[in-house]
């Protein structure tokens, strides 16, 4: 049987500006009906690119060489009306972001019929059928209401879900799913693996997985293709590849799991921040004359206390409010509660009384892409703090002090964030925090948006500075290994509620509440085996 | 020279690529450049004269009497006039008011009427009629174009060639005068508007709606009837009426950019609001700003041409590509006016949106140029 898809010696160059970018250099590989095959590598390896070429859906400054074969069907000299006939008939996409991906402006009801009555040519009313088929299958409860909201109506899961009716709306023979979990809570992962697994076995269809996290890889693929600048460097069915991994780096990619325990705390050291009760509702107004008819309770009454060296991690799906618990502690959103940092109360101070305080307590944000103006180079990023707060000496030489320290080359000092891959960016990110030399540094999922083997790097610096500095964390982050690795303490939270809260060991070893243990389950669950 | 970051260095590689942009940008600059001297190409002065030993510039400006040279005191020195022209190369010989011509010409080989005199001589630009340059020796204007006037004469016998080369030059300068204002003000109103946002922009968009619904050309019109219409008025009423192009887009750029994760970084190191909206905000608008800035540039020079075409615009002294097209629809039988006017135009506003359109794309990340 000659299998659904099969790509030999795939090549793909990026021209840009007369230099030539080789994104993918001679990929091999193949996908069976109602057979699993996942790519996976880091980003930059090319997964991506790889698979977006099989139905040539790269911009126009790609060019792809080698052979694929779509059921025996060439696709890369293919002409553009065949290529139309088989994307999203033959073969179907599901992309990563899933607010982004459907139309915010059209009903759930218009999206999913919209393509079965232009591709399958079936009435309004059989559509509807179908549509309500799909979402059935797709487990979204309560299909029939859902049928006329919008996007923004549905949480994470469930919009993921309706892409994914979306691709089976044309019954296709091949879905190529490009890490569809990665944006969703580890809770919702789980749940949207399974749908795919039943999915692709009830319709005998092949799939094509692309994602960087191996936990994944183990729960659903046969066969298995690692992925390395561009290359196959290893390839087998699952158990053999996560049982005898043959090449470094697939044995460099399986052993990259944050570890260790942090530093434990000085017996006398000072209080650094401390909330009582602290509050952050937001209004909610109606009516001609706004009047406030509610709150949207994004934290209720958190209470947390940051000794010096000491770490809080925080840990909750999306939504439950962590991240905004973490502005309100810096200051930058408003809320009710005393705050006190280093022994004074911030929580009433105006912003112009507040700016000298603020070199004693700083951020690093989760996107290193997004927190780094790509305007500015990098000495003028690290150093804009400096001047802010009149710190003494010449600022390129702090500049490269702390470049050194963070692990990043002084040389590279003027360059632009662009030309840094994400890791380094993060540490650009750790430099500008950690170069006003702070007490406190509150660290907003830093380590999302990083590689698994770059997460365990920051994780070690991070850990490196706090034992040097003593430095206060709080450490927010839904990955619970990377908060087991880091933190002293940690709080749960859920909606806005802080629902368990308690030294480390207790909560990961001794959880008390069901919401704790099922968010344990999913996390541990998924990688209990990749470990 | 500027040394052009990583980023803009890709932009300038992009736009030279672009073979048309850039060879418009070229003859653009030429034409521009060019017309910037204008002093030195058609004037009704000599670039350079020497009289009895002395060099002047009169093309650059000053006044000059005719008693400078040795004439009759108390009249302004008109080097057009024969008499001023004898006085100068003769060194003010009493003969120049009774024969200048035969004198002009006895006085060439350095002896007039057997005696030596102190010879001058005048440096003439290729174009010897200034914008306002009435020739009094053409018959019937408008004539047409012919070895003296090139492009012929306007119905007040003006030279229509110098009239053009001015008339470029006031029109570019307005565009971009009106240009740069607009652009400050808007910008700056958009910024306040999208970083502040809340009431500040609720007001502010209400006063840009009312403010935009107001009949410019009734106020330009009331205003020119007030005082005497100038260049200094016309740009300010016309900047008056135009900063509102571009406070939609900043604002939304603003809007859009004051939730980044990178001017939250900033506010978290401490940096001042000022400081936030002109170092970490605005370059990002800046782009959008770019693709803006080629509709008001054409547009101002649009407005200004209507306005002179017209009769509300600059007054008629003025040389104007506007009153150049009047003068051709009033004038049908001499269409060297409507054609000149029209080619001029069509020349400006087709240059400029070649060179735009090859700025915006250059500013574009996800056009390619091979």
């Amino acid at each position: 049987m000659t299998p659904l898809l099969q790509v030999r010696d795939l090549t793909v160059d990026f021209v840009q500006a007369g230099a030539t970018t080789k994104a993918v250099r001679g990929v091999s590989f193949e996908v069976g009906a109602g057979e699993t095959v996942a790519l996976v590598g880091e980003s930059g390896s090319g997964k991506s690119v790889s698979a977006l070429s099989t139905v040539r859906l790269l911009p126009d400054s790609a060019r792809i060489g080698g052979s694929v074969t779509y059921k025996g069907q060439e696709m890369v000299a293919a002409s553009d009306a065949t290529l139309r006939e088989v994307r999203g008939n033959d073969i179907s996409f599901i992309f990563q972001e899933p607010m982004t991906s459907l139309n915010p402006l059209h009903t759930i009801e218009k999206q999913l019929g919209e393509s079965l009555e232009l591709h399958q040519g079936l009435s309004k009313t059989a559509a509807r059928v179908r549509t309500l088929e799909l979402l059935t299958k797709t487990g979204i409860p309560d299909p029939e209401s859902r049928l006329s909201a919008y996007p923004h109506q549905l949480s994470g899961g469930q919009r993921q879900r309706v892409m994914i009716a979306m691709a089976l709306a044309n019954g296709p023979e091949l879905l190529i799913a490009d890490e569809p979990t990665t944006a969703l809570d580890v809770t919702i992962e789980a749940q949207i693996l399974e749908l795919l697994a039943e999915i692709q076995r009830a319709e005998g269809m092949g799939l094509l997985f692309i994602t960087h996290d191996l936990g994944v890889v183990r729960k659903i693929a046969t066969r298995v293709c690692v992925m390395q600048n561009g290359e196959i460097v290893e390839s087998g069915p699952t158990e053999q590849l996560f049982t005898a991994p043959q090449h470094p780096y697939t044995r460099k990619l399986l052993a990259a799991e944050p570890s260790g325990t942090p530093d434990p705390i000085a017996p006398n050291a000072p209080r650094i921040v401390e909330t009582a009760d602290l509050r952050i509702w937001f209004p909610i107004k109606r009516g001609l004359m706004r009047k406030t008819v509610g709150n949207i309770q994004a934290v209720n009454a958190a209470t947390v206390q940051v000794h010096a060296g000491e770490t809080l991690g925080i840990v909750g799906e999306s939504g439950s409010g962590k991240t905004t618990l973490a502005l309100a502690i810096m200051r930058l959103i408003s809320s009710e509660g005393p705050i006190t940092l280093d022994n004074r109360r911030i929580d009433g101070l105006k912003n112009r009384d507040l700016r000298p305080l603020r070199g004693d307590m700083q951020m690093v944000f989760q996107d290193p892409f997004g927190s780094l103006s790509p305007r500015m180079t990098v000495a003028q990023i690290i150093a804009e703090g400096l001047t802010i707060h009149k710190r003494p000496g010449d600022p390129r030489q702090l500049v490269a002090d702390i470049m050194t320290e963070t692990g990043l080359d002084p040389d590279t000092m003027d360059r632009y964030p662009h030309e840094f891959s994400g890791g380094q960016r993060q540490r650009i990110a750790i430099a500008r925090a950690m170069i006003l030399q702070p007490k406190l540094v509150v660290l907003d999922e830093p380590t999302s948006a990083l590689d698994m083997t770059v997460q365990v790097q920051i994780v070690d610096l991070l850990r490196g500075l706090q034992r040097k500095y003593g430095l206060a964390y709080i450490f927010i982050s839904h990955d619970l290994r990377v908060v087991r690795a880091l933190s002293h303490r940690v709080i749960v939270m859920q909606n806005g509620d802080v629902v368990e809260s308690g030294t480390s060991d207790q909560i990961f070893d001794a959880p008390q509440t069901p919401y704790t243990k099922t968010l344990l389950a999913a996390a541990f669950d998924k990688r209990a085996h990749s470990a | 020279m500027i040394r052009l970051n990583a980023l803009n260095q890709r932009r300038w590689r992009n736009f030279r690529s672009n073979k048309r942009a850039y060879w418009s940008l070229v003859i653009f600059s030429i034409l521009f450049a060019f017309c910037l001297c204008a002093e030195f190409v058609a004037n009704d002065r000599p670039i350079l004269l020497s009289f009895k030993g002395d060099l002047m510039l009169p093309a650059t400006g000053g006044r000059y009497a005719e008693a400078d040279f040795g004439g009759d005191p108390g009249f302004v020195a008109d080097f057009t006039d024969p008499v001023v022209q004898c006085l100068i190369v003769s060194g003010g010989l009493e003969a120049c008011f009774d024969t200048p011509e035969d004198t002009l010409s006895d006085a060439d080989d350095g002896v007039v009427d057997g005696n030596a005199i102190d010879k001058g001589w005048m440096i003439w630009p290729p174009i010897p009629y200034a914008y306002n340059t009435v020739n009094y020796e053409v018959v019937a204007a408008p004539s047409d174009p012919d070895e003296r006037h090139w492009l012929g004469t306007d119905d007040q016998t003006r030279d229509v060639l110098a009239r053009v080369i001015y008339g470029f030059r006031i029109s570019v300068l307005f565009a971009l005068i009106v240009t740069f204002f607009s652009s400050v003000v808007g910008i700056l109103a958009g910024a306040i508007q999208g970083f502040f946002g809340g009431l500040v922009d609720l007001f502010f968009q209400r006063f840009i709606e009312i403010w935009g619904n107001t009949p410019s050309l009734y106020v330009i019109i009331i205003m020119g009837a007030i005082f005497t219409m100038n260049f200094t008025l016309l740009t300010f009423l016309i900047v008056l009426f135009s900063w509102t192009a571009l406070v939609g887009v900043v604002r939304a750029e603003f809007l859009r950019a004051r939730n980044f994760e990178y001017v939250r970084a900033a506010r978290a190191l401490g940096v001042s609001d000022t400081t936030i909206m002109l170092r970490h905000m605005l370059p990002n608008a800046m782009v959008a700003t770019v693709t803006l800035l080629p509709f008001i540039v054409t547009g101002a020079l649009g407005t200004l041409a209507g306005l002179d075409f017209l009769g509300f615009g600059l007054p008629p002294s003025y040389p104007s590509l506007g009153e150049l097209a009047l003068q051709g629809k009033n004038n049908l039988q001499s269409p060297h006016l409507a054609i000149t006017a029209f080619i001029t135009l069509a020349l400006i506003l087709s240059l400029l949106v070649f060179i735009f359109e090859g700025v915006r794309d250059a500013f574009d990340p996800r056009k390619t140029f091979v």
